[in-house]
C-alpha cells in the first residue's frame, strides 16, 4: 500500500491479539457450565452488553464497506447506515425483552417454546447455521481483501494463510473464553472502533471549520459525479428494477438486524428484560455515533483523498477509510485503523462461531438427538467441537470466497435473517393460533425462497460484478430478495397454520404470552 | 401516573385479621397458573400499556423510514433540492432518521421505566415469585 508500513500494522494488530487473548483467558478460566459457555452466566450489565452488541454488529463491512460506499456512491451509500440504525428499533420494541424472558440460550428456545420441540429446534438450528456461515464467510473473505490492501500480501496463497490465521485465533477466543471471553473481545473492539472513527471525524470536521456543508462541497469537486454525488440515484436510480432493488435492500436492512442469530443470542448474556432493554438503548447510541462518523469519513475521504486515488488503490472502495487515515495521521494512524479493522473481523467471526456452535449443541445435540436428556458437560463439549468444525468451514469458505464484494454478501445475510426468523418470532409471540406446522412453513419457506432467489439473481450470475460473471442463469431481477421473500415467509407461516389440523397448545400459549411480558416462570428477576 | 394499577379485589392496604391474604396464582406444585394470570386486570393493563406504545411507535417509524426510502427512489429531484450550502433535503431527512431513532429509543426507555416496569412488578406480585 502507498507508503504503508507493514511492520507497524502487524505490530499494532499483534498487540491487540495478545491483550485480548489474555483477557479471554482470564475471563474464561471458570467456563464449565452450559450457562457460562453460551450466555456468560447472564452476568453482564445492560451497558456492557449494549457495547458488545454494537461490537458484534459493526463488522468490517460496516467500517470499510460503508465509508467506501459513501465515498463512491455518495447518497446511495448512506442508505445502508440509516437502515442499520433504524433497525434497532425493531429489536428494542419487539424482540429484546421478549427474547430474554422466554429463552435461555438460543433462537430455538423461543421458536420451539410452545411447539413440538424436535422439528422446530432442528429448523431453528438449520437457519442459524446457514445465516451464520453466510455472514462468516463474508467476513473471512473481507479479511483476505484487507490483507492485500494493508499488509501488501498479494498472492492468493499468502491471503489464504492470513484467513487461516484469523480463523485459528477466532476459534481460540471461543474455546478458551466462551461467551464471557467473546463478549469482552466485542467490548474492547467496539470501544476501539468507535474511538477511532470519532477521533477521525472530529479531526476532519475541524479541518473544514466544523462545517458539514464545506466537506460535502469539497467532496463533490473530487469525484467525476460532481454535485450528483449528494443526490439519490447514483447506484440505484437507473431503471425501475434498480429502484425496486433499492427498496428491497432497505427492507432487508431494517428488518434483518433484530433477526440475526448472533444478535439475538446477545440478549441472553444479561440477567433480565430491563437489562436487555438497556442493552439496546446503549447499542443504539453507539450505532448512531458510529454511522454519523462513517458519513463524515466517507465524504471526508473524497474531499481529502479524491475518488481517483480511492478507485485505483488495491481493495478499491474498501480502501477509502485506510487511505484517509494515512492522509491525516500518517503511518501510525494507518496502522491503528488496520488493526481496528482486523480486530473487527476477528471479533465478529468469533461471535458468529459461538452462535453457530451453541445452536448445534443446544438445539440439535441436546434437544433433537438426546431429546432434552443430555448431560450439560457433554453438551458443552459438543459445542466446543462444533466451534472447531465451524471454524474450519469458515476458513475454507473464506478462502474460496476471497475477493467477493463484502458489503453485498452481508446484505444477503440480512435478507436471509429477516426472511426466515422475523415472521416466525412475531407469529409465535403474537398470534395465538400459530402452530408447529406454521413455524416450519415460515422458517423453511422464508429460508428456501431467499436462497433460491439469490441463486437466480443478478448477484450470482449474468453481470460483471456477479459471482459467476461468465454464465447467465438469472431470471430473478433483484439483487436483494427481501422484498419478495420476507412477505412470502409471513404468507407461508399463515398458510401452514390454517392448512394444518393441529391445534396450538393453549396452556403453552398462555404461558408464553405471560412470560414474554413479565418473565414469570423464567427464574429471572 | 407512575403507579401500577392493582385490581380492586386484591388491594394491598392495611392488613386486617378478617381478610385472608389474597390467593397467589400458583398451583399446588408452586407453578404459576399462566392462564389465570393472563385474565387478571393487572396483566390486561400491562398488555394494554405495552400495545399503546409499541403499536403506534412501530407503525410510525416504519412508515417514516419506508417513506424516506421511497422518496429517495422515486422523487430524487425533491430529495436533491438544496436546503443550505451543499446540504440537500435527502441528507437532512437522513440525519433526521438518526435523530428520530434516538428520540424514540429514549422515549420508549422512559415509558417502560415509568409505565411498564411498575406494572410488571404488580403482575409478578400475583405469584410472589420474587419472594421465593
Amino acid at each position: 500500500m502507498t507508503g504503508g508500513n507493514t511492520a507497524i500494522n502487524l505490530g499494532v494488530f499483534a498487540v491487540f491479539v495478545v491483550i485480548t487473548l489474555f483477557v479471554v483467558y482470564r475471563a474464561g478460566s471458570r467456563n464449565t457450565t452450559a450457562s457460562d459457555y453460551y450466555a456468560a452466566g447472564s452476568g453482564f450489565s445492560g451497558p456492557q452488553n449494549g457495547i458488545a452488541l454494537s461490537g458484534d454488529f459493526l463488522s468490517a463491512a460496516s467500517f470499510l464497506g460503508i465509508s467506501g460506499s459513501i465515498a463512491v456512491n455518495g447518497y446511495d451509500g448512506f442508505l445502508y447506515s440509516i437502515g442499520w440504525v433504524v433497525s434497532w428499533l425493531v429489536g428494542l420494541l419487539i424482540i429484546a425483552e421478549r427474547m430474554r424472558n422466554t429463552g435461555r440460550f438460543t433462537l430455538g428456545d423461543v421458536l420451539a417454546y410452545r411447539m413440538r420441540q424436535r422439528p422446530v429446534r432442528a429448523a431453528a438450528a438449520n437457519v442459524t447455521l446457514v445465516i451464520s456461515l453466510f455472514y462468516m464467510i463474508a467476513q473471512m473473505a473481507g479479511a483476505g481483501a484487507l490483507m492485500a490492501l494493508l499488509l501488501d500480501v498479494h498472492t492468493k496463497g499468502g491471503q489464504a494463510l492470513v484467513i487461516a490465521v484469523v480463523g485459528v485465533v477466532m476459534v481460540m477466543y471461543v474455546l478458551v473464553g466462551g461467551m464471557k471471553g467473546t463478549t469482552w473481545v466485542q467490548i474492547i473492539k467496539a470501544v476501539l472502533l468507535i474511538l477511532c472513527v470519532t477521533l477521525m471525524s472530529v479531526f476532519l470536521l475541524g479541518k473544514f471549520g466544523f462545517s458539514l456543508s464545506e466537506i460535502l462541497e469539497t467532496a463533490t469537486r473530487n469525484t467525476p459525479l460532481g454535485p450528483e454525488l449528494l443526490e439519490p440515484g447514483v447506484r440505484y436510480g437507473e431503471t425501475a428494477i434498480t429502484r425496486l432493488d433499492f427498496i428491497s435492500l432497505a427492507l432487508a436492512l431494517v428488518l434483518g438486524t433484530a433477526s440475526l442469530p448472533h444478535v439475538l443470542m446477545r440478549f441472553y448474556t444479561v440477567p433480565n428484560a430491563r437489562e436487555a432493554r438497556r442493552s439496546v438503548v446503549w447499542a443504539t447510541w453507539m450505532m448512531a455515533t458510529f454511522y454519523l462518523c462513517t458519513l463524515v469519513i466517507g465524504f471526508g475521504s473524497l474531499a481529502l483523498v479524491g475518488s481517483d486515488a480511492i478507485r485505483s488503490a488495491p481493495g478499491g472502495e474498501n480502501s477509502a477509510a485506510p487511505l484517509l487515515a494515512f492522509r491525516i495521521g500518517g503511518v501510525v494512524l494507518l496502522g491503528v485503523v488496520c488493526a481496528v479493522a482486523f480486530a473487527t473481523i476477528l471479533a465478529v467471526v468469533a461471535g458468529l462461531t459461538l452462535t453457530a456452535s451453541a445452536s448445534f449443541a443446544h438445539d440439535v445435540y441436546a434437544n433433537v438427538i438426546k431429546r432434552g436428556q443430555a448431560d450439560p458437560r457433554a453438551e458443552v463439549r459438543v459445542a466446543r467441537l462444533t466451534a472447531v468444525g465451524v471454524g474450519v468451514l469458515a476458513i475454507g469458505g473464506g478462502i474460496a470466497a476471497n475477493g467477493q464484494n463484502v458489503a453485498f454478501l452481508v446484505a444477503l445475510a440480512f435478507a436471509l435473517a429477516a426472511s426466515a426468523n422475523l415472521s416466525t418470532i412475531i407469529y409465535s409471540l403474537f398470534w395465538k393460533r400459530f402452530n408447529t406446522n406454521g413455524t416450519l412453513w415460515a422458517i423453511y419457506g422464508g429460508l428456501g425462497s431467499c436462497v433460491v432467489l439469490i441463486a437466480f439473481s443478478p448477484a450470482v450470475s449474468g453481470t460483471k460484478t456477479s459471482v459467476f460473471p461468465d454464465v447467465d442463469f438469472a431470471w430473478f431481477p433483484l439483487g436483494n430478495p427481501g422484498l419478495v421473500s420476507i412477505p412470502l415467509s409471513f404468507l407461508c407461516g399463515w398458510l401452514g397454520t390454517v392448512l394444518s389440523k393441529e391445534e396450538a397448545d393453549p396452556a403453552k400459549q398462555a404461558e408464553m404470552e405471560v412470560r414474554a411480558l413479565t418473565g414469570i416462570g423464567s427464574g429471572l428477576r | 401516573m407512575t403507579k401500577a394499577i392493582p385490581s380492586p379485589g386484591r388491594t394491598r392496604g392495611f392488613a386486617t385479621f378478617d381478610e385472608p391474604p389474597p390467593p397467589l396464582l400458583v398451583d399446588a406444585a408452586g407453578k404459576p397458573d399462566f392462564a389465570a394470570i393472563r385474565e387478571t386486570p393487572e396483566f390486561q393493563e400491562l398488555r394494554r400499556r405495552t400495545r399503546a406504545f409499541v403499536l403506534p411507535a412501530l407503525v410510525g417509524f416504519l412508515g417514516w423510514y419506508l417513506g424516506y426510502v421511497v422518496l429517495s427512489a422515486y422523487a430524487p429531484e425533491f430529495m436533491g433540492a438544496k436546503v443550505f450550502g451543499a446540504v440537500n433535503v435527502g441528507l437532512v431527512f437522513g440525519l433526521l432518521q438518526f435523530a428520530t431513532t434516538v428520540a424514540l429509543t429514549l422515549a420508549y426507555a422512559r415509558y417502560a421505566r415509568r409505565r411498564l416496569d411498575p406494572q410488571v412488578a404488580a403482575v409478578r406480585a400475583l405469584t410472589a415469585e420474587d419472594q421465593r
